[in-house]
Order: C-alpha cells, then structure tokens, then sequence
C-alpha cells in the first residue's frame, strides 16, 4: 500500500504573477512574455547568463524552480512536469528557418528547444539534480496522473522528493504551476488538494 | 577588416544571446570559447551555420572551427579569405 | 510486489510489416539503411530507414478507418492493431495507453496539407489513437527526448505497479521529416553513409522511421513466447548540459547502477547489452565511459542503429524488443557497421551474430536534455 505524502509548497507563475504558496514573490503589468520574464530574472537578481540563450518555455521553467527551491537542502529531487503544447511554440520557429526548401538554415540554438524535457534538463543544470526526469502531455491539467506518478517514484525510493507540475507556453501565453511532493508537508497530498492548489495562485 | 570584426562582435552578442555584452567589452583577441566568453558549443554550431548564412562559407569538417573560432580576429581573417 | 512483464510487440519499419521480418534482417545482419533523395527533406542526399507509403497505406486501409489519419497516425494504428489482436485483452477501464513520441504530427507544420495544425499538439494525437480502438482511459504522451521509448516502459510499469492499471499498451514512432533532419543537419550529426555505432571510421548518425508497439501487463495469462519480465528501471539527469553529452557518463551511469538495484541483479549476472549508441563520437564515447563505471565492460553489446537508423522516440520501444527476442531466439545479433573500436575504452562490442544462453538483458538510452534510461529484463519463463 502506498504511504501517505505530503505536498510541502507549491508555486505559480501566471497573468504576470509570480507566487509562492498563494504568496506573490513578484508582480508587473507587462504582458509581453519575454519582457515580464526578463524583469522578474532581474528582480531576484539570478545572475545565470545562459538563461538569456533558452526558449520561453525553458525560462519559465527556469524562474518557477527558482522560486519553488530558494530554500531547498535536498538534492535527490526528481521532476515529473508535463503540459499542451509540448515544445510547439518553439517547432514553429525552427519551422520557419526552414521554410525554404532550397535554402534551409535553421538554428541549432533554436532547434535544441524543440523537445519538451528540455526544460527538465535546464531545471537540474540550474539545481544540481542527477534524478528523474519525465515529460507528459495532457490536453488539459490532470492531477490524477501526476499523483499517481509522483506517489510511485517516492514509494520505490526513486527520489526522497518529487516536483511536480505544469509547464506551458504557447503563443505568448503562459501557465506554471509547480509544488513539491515529500514524506512531510502542510497540504494533504490528493488529486483534490493538487486541483485546488493549481486553481489558486 | 576593422569594419568586418565590428560587424562580427555585433553578429556575436546578437544571435548568441550574450546578455549585457557590449561590442567594446570584446576584445580582437579574445578566447571566444572557455575562459573568454564562455561560449560552448551548441554556439560553436551556431557560428558555422552563420559563416553559411551570412558569408556563403561551408566548412567541410566541422572540426575546423575549432581554429576559426578561436577569436574575432580569427574568424575576421578566415572569411576575408574564404568569402564569396 | 507481482511481477510486471513486457508481451505481445510488434515492429512496424523498412524491413516490413510485423517483427518476424524485422528479426529475420537483423539475423541475416543486414541493414534497412539506404542512401536516399528527396528534397522535400533535404537539399542533399541522405541515409534513412523508410517505411514505403504505398505499403503502409494499404495496411491502414484494411483496418477499415472511418476518418482520415496522418502518416504518422497510420504507422502507430497499422502496428498497434497487430498487438491488441495478439493480446486478446478487451480495452476496459483498467486498460491504460500510452503513446510515444518526441515529434509527433509535426510534418503538418510543413505543408498546406488536409490537416489543420492543431494536428501537432501531442494529446490530439492521443486522442485519434484513443478514438480508433476504443480505449476507456485517455492516452498519456510522453515525450522525454531519445529516452521516451524505454522511459514509455519504466512508466506503464510504475502506473500498473500502483493499481492505476492492469495492462497497458505502449506504441511508440516519429516520422523523418524535414524538421527533424534539417535540425541534425544543423547539428553536423548526420551521416551520409550507414551509421557505425562505437567503431573508429563512424561519420555520424542517420534517422530513420518505425512504428511499435507492445502490450505490458502483470497478468501472465496474456504473455506472449518471447515475453519479459520488467525487473528494474531508473531514468537519471546529467545535469551538465541540454545537448552534450556528459563527458563523465554521470546520469547514464546513476541510471544503470540504480536500475540494477531495484533489480536485485549484479553487474555479473547480465548476458547481453542493448545499448544506445548514435555513433557520433560523444555519445558513444560517453557510454563507454558509462559502462566502464558500472564494470559493464565485458558484457556482449550491440547498438541497433546500423539496421534502422536512430528512429528518436521509438528506438528505446524497438531496440527492447528486438533485445527480447533475442533472449528467446537466445542469440546475440551482431552490431552492424562496428570493424574497429573508436572509443577510449573497452566495450565487448558483438561482431557477428552468435548462439549463446541468454537470460538477462540491460536496455539504456540517452538523449536531448540530459536524460538517460536504464532498464534490466530477464527472460519470463514458462
């Protein structure tokens, strides 16, 4: 039987936004992803140089684990994140250098984002995290998976903690949702409770 | 050649991100890889594929660049010799 | 815990249609690799393993569709059909899916095709291999990069370990696209030639197309022959960079010691390796380094890339079921295109296909991002 876990704290970037168990850690009118992204990187003065060479996707990611793991001793974290659009907001771009059949110059700077788990490596470069990584596409947040998922990654001692969560960024629009999973922790650990923390930034 | 290592050290910061780089900050001589800008090498791919783009240079071995790349003023020389 | 095993598979690719023809080239060590034009892909030429349209659209249309499917659709429910069939398992609600892929429909970015591009999103995908057989769960993408195959394994078991399910099915492809090839390309990965995993003369890797699929279940009264049991699994990050690989073999090895672990096996109890083996000298060089650490060096080890090419998120699906017969057919299948080894060091690297008493496998797998899978088999048994 599965023992019983906890979500420690959970984190949310949305509508330019960012918070920490309901909390905002930063706010701006700006509705221009990649300027609001910038300015909440200098806000926490993050000093990561290679932030500036990642996707949308990977620097939301970035700034989301930042803010979920200021404070976090562990190290044997592993990541389950899922979303949407998958990569999609970065295939259009790779798409488009190669739009010309005879002339085909794409980027390998763009096309390295074309995966969505890419954002799972940039979160465990940052972190120092040699644990799981999985990737899953939903067509809408689905708690039920991700429960299950982070309670058989804990039960079979693949990590001591898990985060979990949903990671999506598709035409400018964006959505983060992280918590951490662990053996203790304020909110209860139910598909219930993941609904309720993911409906309330 | 002045004109072409400016352009380059613009091209540079431009389409490798170098955040808060200033074309003066780089030097002719530079390291562009390890020590100096730090540069690795998915910017070693990106560098080729600007050659191709930009000046109609193909680099037969990719391990050419390693030598190309080594500086702005390396990079400079190579394509004044080999543009077309 | 109740044993959790890998059945009935099946193996759509340039071989044919179903694994026995798939099996029969590899026997025969000879490779699905070609040289190939088309410019719709690539300006200049370049070596795939393709699966003919013509034949592919004559096996998906006996499956009688009522809607219209993309290529790739048709190459995951053409393989897919063949493995229900054989499972004779009805698809209630304690059937789960889940669907494999790292692209998916992203050809429909290219051309003003008949499909809108919503057809790219992933779950969409799920949703038409869903619909086509009447599944009762939704399907779970995965897309993890070049580890998603395996991963997809790792992930069936995990769900029907915790009673979310009984049996799942797995199907697994990406297709060779202009979007894929023209970003290697760009990567300066491609070879021209067949591929030559771990050997000196390698010049690169090639891409090529599959569509597999396989049931995992814990239910013995739905094995198949050849059938596997999943002993142990892990999937670890190197946490030192998105596209190279680890120069110290870091997650790959964690992936290997812990999979090994939860196994209960010893690095002296596994017969053969399946290992990834791209043939670009990093990747390669780092799993030599890899299964140095975990004193792997001497077991017999092949990459399937020199048949099919590196088929992205079905390979680790493909490589572990070809792995599975091996243990059944108890013969090591040699790894194609190997002469001379090109990496610092030892690997027992199969030169040609040979009888051996198999019982145990090791399947790993690397990929984009940092991420590295390691899963151990052994034979089910009767």
């Amino acid at each position: 039987m599965n023992k019983e876990y906890r979500i420690q704290r959970y984190g949310h970037i949305r509508q330019g936004r960012i918070s920490l168990n309901g909390i905002p850690r930063f706010e701006s009118n700006e509705t221009d992803f990649s300027i609001f992204i910038k300015s909440a990187y200098k806000n926490f003065d993050t000093q990561y140089p290679k932030f500036f060479k990642m996707d949308s996707l990977s620097k939301l990611a970035l700034i989301a684990s930042d803010v979920l793991l200021e404070n976090e001793n562990e190290k044997n974290i592993a990541l389950a994140l899922s979303n949407r659009a998958a990569s999609l907001d970065t295939d259009r771009r790779h798409q488009k250098t190669i739009q010309d059949i005879e002339n085909p110059f794409a980027s390998p700077a763009v096309f390295v984002y074309t995966l969505p788990n890419i954002c799972l490596g940039e979160i465990s470069i940052r972190h120092r995290l040699f644990s799981e990584n999985s990737f899953f596409i939903f067509d809408r947040f689905n708690a039920d998976s991700l429960f299950e998922y982070a309670n058989s990654l804990l039960a079979n001692q693949k990590s001591e903690k898990v985060i979990c969560g949903w990671m999506e960024f598709d035409q400018g629009k964006y959505d983060a949702f992280l918590y951490v999973v662990a053996k203790n922790g304020i909110f209860a650990h139910s598909i219930e409770e993941i609904n309720r923390l993911y409906l309330t930034p | 050649m002045t004109d072409l290592k400016e352009e380059l050290k613009a091209k540079i910061i431009e389409q490798l991100n170098l955040e808060d780089v200033a074309i003066e900050e780089i030097a002719d001589k530079d390291p562009l890889f390890g020590e100096g800008l730090g540069l690795d090498s998915i910017d070693a791919l990106e560098l080729i594929v600007m050659l191709d783009k930009d000046y109609g240079i193909k680099l037969a071995d990719p391990k050419e660049g390693r030598a190309i790349f080594e500086s702005v003023e390396t990079m400079a020389s190579y394509i004044s010799e080999h543009r077309k | 815990m109740n044993k959790i095993y890998l059945s009935h598979s099946n193996i759509v690719s340039g071989f044919g249609f179903g694994s026995v023809s798939a099996l029969e080239g590899i026997k025969k060590e000879v490779s699905d690799l070609k040289p190939m034009e088309d410019e719709n892909i690539l300006p200049h030429p370049f070596c795939s393993s393709r699966i003919a349209d013509s034949l592919l659209q004559e096996a998906y249309g006996n499956l009688g569709p009522t809607e219209k499917h993309t290529r790739l659709e048709q190459l995951l429910l053409v393989s897919l059909e063949k493995t229900i069939a054989a499972s004779q398992i009805e698809l209630d609600d304690r059937v789960g899916l889940i669907v494999s892929t790292t692209k998916g429909n992203i050809d429909v970015l290219e051309t003003d095709g008949p499909f809108p591009e919503e057809r790219a999103y992933l779950s969409v995908l799920g949703k038409k291999i869903k619909t086509f057989f009447g599944f009762r769960n939704e399907a779970i993408v995965l897309s993890n990069a070049c580890v998603s195959g395996i991963l997809a394994i790792a992930v069936a078991k995990r769900f029907i370990a915790q009673g979310r399910y009984d049996h799942v099915f797995v199907v697994a492809g990406d297709l060779v696209t202009r979007f894929i090839l023209s970003g290697f390309n760009a990567f300066q990965a491609l070879s021209q030639e067949p591929c030559r995993p771990f050997c000196k003369t390698r010049s690169g890797i090639n891409i090529g197309e599959v569509g597999v699929s396989a049931l995992i279940t814990s239910d013995r009264k739905h094995l198949a022959d050849e059938s596997v049991v999943i002993l142990g699994e892990a999937s670890c990050n190197d946490a030192n960079h998105i596209s190279g690989p680890s120069r110290t073999g870091e997650g790959l090895y964690r992936s290997i010691r812990a999979a090994l672990d939860q196994s209960g096996l010893l690095a002296a109890d596994i017969d053969y390796i399946s290992a990834h083996g791209t043939a670009t000298p990093f990747n390669d060089e780092m799993e030599a380094i890899a299964f140095n650490r975990a004193e792997l060096q001497s077991v017999p080890l092949n990459s399937l890339k020199g048949y099919f090419g590196h088929t992205l998120g079905a390979s680790g699906l493909l490589e572990t079921i070809v792995g599975m017969h091996s243990l059944h057919q108890n013969t090591l299948f040699a790894s194609k295109g190997f002469q001379e080894l090109g990496i610092s060091q030892p690997l027992a690297i199969i030169q040609s296909t040979t009888s051996k008493k198999l019982d145990t496998f090791l399947k790993t797998a690397s990929g984009f991002g940092g991420c590295n899978t390691a899963v151990v088999f052994q034979k089910a048994g009767k």
